[in-house]
């Protein structure tokens, strides 16, 4: 068969794209006290202003860690959508407010991935950001987006670590304050910067028992005001220890041992040793950021029509150096760990798999895998999270790495003896939470899309048979298989 | 060619199955990568391989069964693929298919609604049947790269990432040496397995080889209960279930991009997700429910054919190129094996692959990317 080609290629996806359902000036996202002000003050300005905010989110997620680390210590309340809404107004009047200045307000949704043209990429008919609620996913067009997804919870492994009711501070700040759904009562405090120490505070303002504070340096590390308020209402800190193990039962946590040998009854141990800006949005657009140690990690670098406002933005800087924090837990909480200590809960990767980069236990460990190990992998270059994570799986789960993607890039740092700014940081990507199929779904896909979708490049001599070339099989083969790019 | 020195620009599964078939053959081989072994298509694609129309096909069959024992690490290569057909059209598709199969004496099977459901548990009773092939099957791309890397230098060979090859030394008709920023390395011969950068470099040669390169998607769902079968494909989409339960697919548009000669700048997905995953939804009903957790992409390079180019040059005589044109990854145990051939006696032993010669673009358009509508959206 004589082939002619059409100048065309129907199975690309030049034209094949959706536009946008509706167009923005400004979509902000994140409806915490940033994300809200600088919504009101575009939309006071005369923009058009979309501000969305992925709480409340189902009980499912929170179950999982999503957005914060909760530890499975939400009460029954949270199951409610109508009272966790109502619950998040009550919280933020100034909800009320924003919407009065213009701005159309979507709660309970989550931007999950933002999209533009540039490197690698042409065929946007303009930038997206992709939006989901609990019914069906969508995209929204907009000149700028204003990241103001807050922080989330830094998560540490020690032994027992994955049980119920060892859960992160912000996660804690929120189901104490915004959702009134703490189920715990009696809770140990790691850490003691001025996280630690207002949760602490509020923790026991709110009648929870707070035993203790655990600080692995030698001195309470928050401000000194701060250190007072916590010492006036009566709560320990103790210092130069670390937790070593965490022991429970059906309901979770029960007891915390620390390195004094002293154990200490407790249902929930909140880990309040550092917040990571969320970046996950920027990270999974290939935006630029920086490590800034002292505003809690990797930042948004900023640009033109990519703004990042509140803890998105970095932590409030005091001077304090956060990464050198973390990494003295992180070398405290290593050297009690065993080998069976889990890092990835997702895929029960375990601390000794991880360092000795194996695979799951689903896979056999004939011995020239047993022999390999992070340290013949470093002989190779530099240590890389995506490398180890494509290996053992640690990250790989549902919860996107929310709980062990920094502890993974801390143990390459200690394990290759090299400075934790040197890791790189292991990617995010699209969709950044977890959405069901259905939800993701282009239902109503444009008809060009359908057109143009073939299995793969809808090349139709790269699947025929070498044995039908030559052979009347061979247009057959074409006809049935394939239309368009050639006449 | 014992204890010569070959040198292999590329690590990912081409260039690493080569070097790893050269080693086993007692020869000292270096494989330089431009970052990390498999870092670009080599470990984003679908895994399968199951490639039917390839004259290395029989050579992949016979081999992946095999290939976790001869590597000596896990690949988590499974076994057998089946097509499900979800319009009245693919249906008529999938049986021609199928028909192919049974006159080349793959076995293959069709299968009713019902004997579809019982093996891939996820599918629904709306499908029109399914065609089971009880040949190809699919593993792990990344585990299968670093399987390789490992083998290979389990023999005594050499890789060096992070080390992007800058160009060549010729002497005397041959390349005598492959150049980086850092380190000249010298060599009795050289297999260019650079995927898309494969013209860039090979210009350098002063032999043109037409390649196109695109972008293509994949997303990835969370864990499901395994199901029998695995390897899963149908309604225009094709992919895998890991061994862990988690669903992985791909397919649809793709877009046509260049390339710098240092590499794609970036391998961004797109909302291609979203209709990834309606027909994932529609293709396994009852896994409708289950979370996607990651998509991405992979830039892979297609010849004007489609398919791939293996061949030893005639000038500078030393060298084996060898793009796989979008389809290398099932292929791998099998290309390396006849690049390794290539390279020491001069010709593939196991298959007859005149088809894969780069000579048969001796008289390409120069407007081949143009006519075929491969340019770059501008
Ligand atoms: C989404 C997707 C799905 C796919 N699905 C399948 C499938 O199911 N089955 C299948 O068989 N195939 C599939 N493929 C195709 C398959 O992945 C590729 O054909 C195969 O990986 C090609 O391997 P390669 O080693 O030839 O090239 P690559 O993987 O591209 O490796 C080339 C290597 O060369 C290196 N390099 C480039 N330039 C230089 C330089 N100057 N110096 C040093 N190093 C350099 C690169 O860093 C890279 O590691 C898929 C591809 C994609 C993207």
């Amino acid at each position: 068969m004589e082939l002619n080609f059409t100048g065309t290629d129907i199975c690309a996806i030049n034209g094949t794209r959706s536009a946008p359902e509706t167009h923005y000036d400004i979509v902000v996202v994140g409806a915490g006290p940033s994300g809200i002000a600088a919504a009101i003050d575009a939309a006071t300005a005369g923009a058009k202003v979309l501000l969305v905010d992925e709480n409340p989110v189902s009980g499912a997620l929170m179950g999982n860690d999503i957005p914060l680390y909760f530890g499975g210590r939400m009460t029954a309340a949270t199951q409610n959508t109508e009272r966790m809404l109502e619950a998040i107004f009550m919280s933020m009047p100034a909800l009320e407010t924003a919407m009065d200045a213009g701005v159309e307000l979507l709660l309970g949704t989550t931007a999950w991935g933002v999209y533009r043209n540039g490197p690698g990429v042409a065929s946007l008919p303009q930038q997206v950001v992709g939006l989901a609620d609990s019914e069906r996913s969508w995209l929204v067009g907009f000149d700028k987006i204003v990241l103001a997804t807050g922080a989330r919870d830094l998560a540490m492994s020690f032994p027992g670590w994955n049980q119920p009711g060892v859960m992160g501070a912000a996660a804690l700040q929120m189901l104490l304050t915004r959702y009134e759904a703490f189920a715990g009562q009696r809770i140990l405090v790691l850490g003691s910067h001025d996280l630690a120490l207002e949760t602490a505070l509020l923790a026991q303002a709110r009648g929870i028992d707070v035993v203790a504070l655990i600080e692995v340096r030698d001195a309470p590390q928050g401000n000194a005001e701060l250190v007072a308020k916590v010492a006036a209402a009566g709560i320990a800190i103790h210092c130069g220890q670390t937790i070593t193990s965490a022991t429970g039962g059906i309901n979770g946590i029960e007891s915390a041992t620390l390195s004094t040998g002293d154990v200490i009854a407790c249902d929930t141990i909140c880990v309040a040793i550092g917040l990571i800006p969320s970046i996950e949005l920027v990270d999974a657009m290939h935006g630029p950021r920086a490590l800034n140690a002292t505003r809690g990690g990797y930042i948004p670098a900023g640009e033109p029509s990519v703004t990042a406002v509140g803890d998105c933005a970095g932590l409030a800087d005091s001077g304090f150096d956060h990464i050198a924090y973390r990494m003295d837990w992180m070398r405290a909480l290593s050297d009690i760990s065993a080998d069976d200590t889990i890092i990835c809960q997702c895929e029960e990767v375990t601390r000794a798999d991880l360092i000795g980069v194996q695979p799951p236990n689903y896979l056999s460990r004939p011995a020239p895998m047993c022999a390999r190990s992070l340290g013949t992998l470093l002989e190779d270059g530099p240590a890389n999270p995506d490398q180890i994570k494509r290996l053992t799986r640690a990250g790989m789960g549902v919860c996107q790495g929310r709980r062990c993607r920094d502890q993974v890039a801390m143990l390459l740092a200690i394990e290759a003896d090299k400075p934790f700014g040197s890791i790189p940081l292991a990617s995010h990507r699209a969709p950044v939470r977890p959405l069901p199929l259905k939800i993701l779904a282009e239902w109503d896909e444009p008809a060009e899309m359908e057109a143009a979708w073939d299995v793969w490049f809808g090349i139709p001599t790269q699947w025929v048979p070498v044995e039908d070339l030559n052979t009347p099989y061979q247009d057959e083969h074409r006809q049935m298989l394939y239309t368009g790019m050639y006449t | 060619m014992s204890g010569s020195e070959v040198v292999i620009v590329g690590g990912g599964v081409t260039g690493l199955s080569a070097g790893w078939w050269l080693a086993r053959s007692g020869v000292k081989v270096t494989v330089l990568d431009k970052f990390i072994v498999g870092w670009e298509a080599s470990g984003r694609n679908g895994g399968g391989a199951s490639h039917y129309s390839s004259p290395l096909f029989d050579e992949e069959q016979r081999l992946w069964p095999q290939m976790d024992e001869l590597l000596g690490y896990p690949t988590e290569h499974q076994k057998g693929r089946i097509l499900i057909a979800m319009t009245e059209r693919q249906w008529e598709q999938y049986r021609f298919i199928a028909e192919r199969h049974t006159r080349l004496n793959h076995p293959v099977e069709l299968l009713d609604v019902k004997q579809v459901q019982e093996a891939v548990p996820l599918a629904g009773d709306n499908s029109f049947g399914g065609v089971h092939y009880k040949f190809g099957g699919h593993a792990n791309p990344q585990r299968s790269v670093q399987a390789y890397a490992w083998a290979l230098q389990d023999l005594g060979g050499k890789i060096v990432q992070h080390s992007p090859v800058t160009g060549f030394e010729t002497a005397g008709g041959k390349v005598t040496a492959v150049k980086t920023a850092n380190a000249t390395y010298g060599c009795d011969a050289v297999v260019v397995a650079a995927g898309p950068q494969i013209p860039q470099l090979m210009a350098q040669l002063g032999v043109d080889v037409p390649l196109a390169a695109a972008r293509a998607e994949m997303i990835i769902t969370e864990p499901a209960p395994m199901m029998p079968l695995g390897g899963v494909d149908g309604h225009k989409i094709y992919g895998r279930q890991t061994l862990r339960g988690n669903l992985a697919y791909g397919g649809g548009p793709h877009e046509w991009l260049d390339v710098d000669a240092t590499g794609p700048a970036a391998r961004p997905s797109t909302p291609l997700a979203r209709n990834l995953a309606k027909r994932l939804a529609e293709l396994l009903p009852k896994a409708a429910h289950l979370n996607v957790i990651r998509s991405w992409a992979g830039i892979i390079e297609n010849s004007p054919d489609g398919r791939p180019i293996i061949d030893r040059l005639t000038s500078p005589d030393n060298v084996v190129v060898a793009s796989m044109s979008s389809v290398g990854f099932g292929l791998s145990p099998a290309s390396g094996h006849a690049i390794r051939d290539l390279v020491i006696d001069g010709k593939c032993s196991f298959a007859d692959i005149d088809i894969l010669k780069l000579s048969r673009f001796d008289n390409l358009e120069s407007d081949w990317r143009e006519k075929r509508g491969w340019m770059p959206i501008s």
